[in-house]
């Protein structure tokens, strides 16, 4: 399997308030959110991300989806550099995170069809590929009910199923199972595995172990931006079992034991 | 993707038109209340210059016998007082117990026959009343044409538009287009960003603050088509409140002018409602434009309105030049947005549209709003504009 993503020096730093460097009890008037991270991501398997909160993950994973971008380093998503061609990366990605909302007013019906116009799916795809993943998701129940009725559960169901109208092969997935209770979880863990049956290639951000022990086929373990430690399961714990290594992990890199 | 900029129109319009209660409050409320509001001040104004029904009554003394039997004329009653305790009256009127109190000097008659003008001080009638009673004042003001009337019985040399003729020249339409040029512009002006600021704040900075503009920009939807999209639909938005608060207006008009028929937008004919509607629609984008542009600085729909407050004074003031004459005829000063647009509506509503100001009006909001939703695009790449918090 060939690389379908490759991550190289990545680095971005972020300007801090006043009130910003106040919380934070600093005086640098800029914190480096992600320092030279590379990686890199094989085509069909799931990728995890791990760090605690605050390590860089989600600037990473907005960075690839082309929210924001790096200062200095790329990345090339199938090919297709993040800074360079952003409309190509944006049609080949599917990506998901707690910031991207939907709007309240509409019904996760309306909504599909609206994103899947966005993305140029044809009609006839659009339909029938709504049907496959409304009733995958049990959206069926709920499809004609406006966003903001919707349970957290059953919004975060209608938002993946918006990330992917257009058959994404790469997903990014930024803490998809959290605030979610166990049976979403659920629904949500098995679909990443269902992805990757399907020969997709899933990068997911998260801080729950068992979910990458679960789901990933590799993992990457950020800490203070940097990649710590980047390798399949067996080669991340050495025997340990990840929540160990990890801290592990933390307390070389940190100098703080947990 | 061509139909982006559709996609984004249809979400916007679906999103306006499906709700009853924005409908109601952002197209149908403005006119109804506009109409409403204007014809209450109609009907104020008018009962407040309406002579009131009734005889006043009129304290006297020393009523001459020339002016005794001319009250009835001039719905005022003499009663006469005797041994004038002047202050004691005057108290009365004061306090509103009287009406009006009429001092004429002794021997009135004689001394008004005797007197030449321009030879020594002619006899003087005192009359005291209270500017703040409605009836002293309508009194007083009846008293005095009473004794202006009689001064013309007795002295008339020459007379000013006596006959039955008409003496006015202009013609309805004259008056209408002064006065609608005088006063639309700035009303226009208020209406239509009242309009725009009604819809943009809540669809760039309110899709900013609920984060589900982020939703639409990881797709790949080109940014200026977002920006395209989402000005013409507010646009449309924009547009039919303003003429909900036009059409309220001018059908008020005749109400509010107590029913004069000075005024009447039937001297319009369908080149200058075409011109008007040309020049409204490019004024329109303009102000969506530039409300979009400063919503998008906005993190908060509340932000953006007071962000966008001090522009909305700025409109109103240009739209007050109108009122001081004739439109302004450097071509250049047509270039300058919003003040383009006033001049423009005041040329439209006086019949003195010069061609060439009027283009360059035109094509100066276009290429403002065209430039405005360059900017407004690259706004949408930036993530210090997207996500600073």
């Amino acid at each position: 399997m060939g690389e379908i993503l490759t991550v190289r020096d990545l680095t971005k730093t972020f300007r801090l308030s006043a009130r910003q460097q106040r919380r934070e009890g600093s005086r640098e008037k800029y914190k480096t959110a992600v320092d030279r991270l590379s990686f890199s991501v094989r085509e069909g398997e799931i990728f995890g991300l791990l760090g605690p909160n605050g390590a860089g993950k989600t600037t990473t994973l907005r960075m690839l989806a082309t929210l924001i971008r790096p200062d200095s380093g790329t990345a090339l998503v199938l090919g297709h550099d993040i800074v360079r061609e952003p409309d190509a990366v944006r049609r080949s990605i599917g990506f998901l995170t707690g910031e991207l909302k939907l709007e309240d007013y509409f019904t996760p019906n309306y909504l599909y069809d609206f994103f899947s116009e966005l993305h140029g799916v044809p009609g006839e795809v659009r339909g029938a590929r709504k049907k496959m993943l409304f009733e995958r998701f049990g959206i069926d129940e709920f499809a004609d009910v406006k966003v903001g009725n919707l349970s957290t559960g059953m919004k975060q169901k209608a938002s993946i199923v918006i990330s992917i109208v257009h058959d994404p092969s790469i997903i990014i997935f930024d803490e998809p199972t959290n605030g979610l209770d166990v049976l979403t979880a659920k629904v949500v863990t098995d679909y990443l595995i269902s992805l990757r049956r399907q020969g997709k290639t899933v990068i997911l951000s998260t801080h729950i172990f068992s979910l990458v022990e679960k789901v990933c086929d590799r993992a990457g373990v950020v800490i203070d931006g940097t990649m710590a430690a980047c390798g399949t399961l067996p080669e991340l714990c050495r025997g340990k079992s990840l929540e160990d290594a990890f801290f592990d992990l933390y307390t070389e890199r940190t100098g703080v034991r947990v | 993707m061509k139909n982006g900029i559709w996609t984004i129109m249809k979400k916007e319009l679906t999103r306006f038109f499906t709700d009853r209660r924005l409908i109601f409050t952002t197209i149908l409320m403005p006119g109804v209340l506009i109409y409403l509001l204007y014809s209450l001040m109609g009907s104020a104004i008018a009962g407040m210059y309406t002579p009131e029904a009734g005889v006043s009554e009129a304290l006297v003394a020393n009523l001459p016998a020339s002016i005794a039997g001319r009250g009835g004329e001039h719905s005022l009653s003499f009663v006469e007082i005797e041994g004038a305790d002047a202050k004691q009256y005057k108290q009365e009127v004061a306090e509103g117990g009287r009406t009006l109190l009429v001092v004429f000097p002794e021997d009135f008659d004689e001394r008004v026959a005797d007197y030449t003008a321009g030879s020594g001080s002619a006899p003087n009638v005192e009359i005291y009343y209270n500017s703040s009673n409605s009836g002293s004042a309508q009194a007083y003001q009846n008293m005095v044409n009473l004794l202006s009337a009689y001064e013309n019985s007795i002295a008339n040399k020459f007379d000013v538009n006596a006959g039955g003729g008409t003496y006015d020249l202009a013609s309805a339409r004259d008056t209408s287009a002064t006065f609608f040029a005088t006063l639309l512009p700035m009303l226009l002006m208020i209406f239509l960003f009242s309009g725009c600021m009604a819809v943009a704040p809540e669809s760039i900075a309110g899709e900013k603050e609920r984060g589900t503009i982020t939703t639409i920009l990881v797709t790949p939807i080109r940014r200026h088509d977002l920006a395209i999209g989402k000005i013409a639909a507010l646009s449309i938005v924009a547009l039919l409140s303003g003429v909900s608060s036009g059409l309220g207006t001018i059908l008020s008009f005749p109400k509010l002018m107590g029913g004069a028929d000075l005024v009447d937008a039937g001297v319009y004919g369908p080149r200058e409602y075409s011109l008007l509607l040309l020049l409204i629609l490019s004024t329109v984008l303009l102000i969506v434009t530039a409300i979009s542009i400063i919503s998008a600085f906005a993190k908060t729909v509340k932000e953006a309105q007071t962000y966008v407050s001090p522009l909305m004074v700025l409109v109103v003031a240009i739209g007050i030049t109108a009122m001081f004459g004739a439109a302004a005829e450097s071509p250049v000063l047509y270039l300058i947005p919003f003040y383009n647009s006033v001049q423009c509506m005041a040329a439209i509503f006086s019949f003195e549209v010069v061609p060439v100001n009027f283009i360059i009006g035109i094509a100066a909001n276009v290429v403002y709003t065209g430039l405005g939703v360059l900017a407004l695009s690259k706004m949408f790449q930036s993530e210090r504009i997207l996500f600073s918090r």
